[in-house]
């Protein structure tokens, strides 16, 4: 019994001494040779980048005209409202 | 508004339009590739914000000195700008950070200050519309913490090492990338200006508008 044991022991050494090594996990894998879902699209990111910031400037420059124009029209209003109640 | 608006809107306008080209010719960053390129107009955005952090204290503390509305109405314009540049640069260094960092978001000291800083123009804007009398004199206290934190978000960076750059990445750019991105400084900067100018002159049509309705009551 011990013999038998001895015998599959010394056949299964050389076996086990064949298996490839692990593969190495903290290997370099230069960022072009990842899997496509392991990638960010960078593209996608800076024209999210440069659209946010126009959209922003536009909508800022749109807001103070807007907030502009209904003062410049109240004070316009106001003016005539103060012309015609100098002439009565 | 003044003579030199509409000549300088549209040279802006123009170098605006223009900007594009000289980011496409510059050279690609050898570790981030072309997400790099956000960095010509998130740097000039982070540095109008500051500098409109700045107008807003400085034009504050003269209001409380002196009580000239021109200040006044000058920080008001300031305050609502940063905020304006601060989500620009909020939005855009988390966009460039996912790609380059591998993450949206760090509370890092620079990251925070700035966040504190935008946070302080909100409130400026906040008080000033929701506090009431005296409002203004508060706001304006505000303006100054938020002045107070610039030169600690600039040069934090050097006394805490982070995952952000230093300030010294600047001075060492290329020629063609060092081009753009003074180009692209321009452009914010004439922005800024025009920005400061348009949004002053709606708070003047404000006070003349108040003028009017006080000269109605009498």
């Amino acid at each position: 019994m011990r013999l038998a044991l001895l015998l599959v022991l010394l056949l299964a050494s050389p076996a086990m001494a064949q298996q490839p090594p692990p593969t190495q996990q903290d290997e370099f894998v230069p960022v072009s040779q990842l899997p496509a879902q392991d990638q960010l699209p960078a593209a996608r990111l800076l024209i999210a980048a440069y659209a946010f910031v126009w959209l922003a400037v536009f909508a800022y420059v749109g807001s103070v005209g807007r907030r502009l124009t209904q003062v410049q029209h109240e004070v316009e209003r106001l003016e005539a409202d103060i012309k015609r109640g100098s002439r009565t | 508004m003044p003579k030199w608006f509409m000549p300088f809107a549209a040279l802006t306008a123009v170098m605006f339009t223009a900007s594009p080209l000289l980011i496409a010719n510059a050279d690609y960053e050898s570790t981030m590739g072309l997400v790099q390129k956000v960095f010509y107009y998130y740097l000039p955005a982070a540095w109008v914000f500051l500098i409109s952090a700045i107008v807003c204290g400085v034009a504050s503390a003269r209001f409380l000195v002196s009580g000239s509305p021109r200040q006044d109405r000058l920080a008001y314009a300031a305050a609502e700008l940063t905020v304006l540049f601060g989500a620009i640069v909020l939005v855009t260094g988390p966009l460039w950070a996912r790609k380059a960092w591998g993450v949206w978001w760090q509370w890092d000291v620079r990251l925070t200050s700035s966040l504190m800083g935008w946070m302080v123009a909100w409130a400026y804007l906040l008080v000033r519309k929701y506090g009431g009398p005296g409002s203004d004199k508060l706001a304006a206290g505000l303006a100054l913490f938020g002045a107070a934190n610039v030169p600690f978000i600039y040069i934090s960076v050097n006394y805490w090492r982070t995952i952000h750059p230093a300030t010294s990445v600047v001075p060492t750019l290329p020629v063609d990338m060092g081009t753009a991105l003074w180009f692209c400084v321009a452009c914010f900067i004439l922005l800024f200006v025009l920005l400061l100018r348009l949004r002053v002159h709606l708070e003047e049509q404000r006070t003349k508008l108040d003028a009017l309705f006080l000269s109605l009551d009498e």
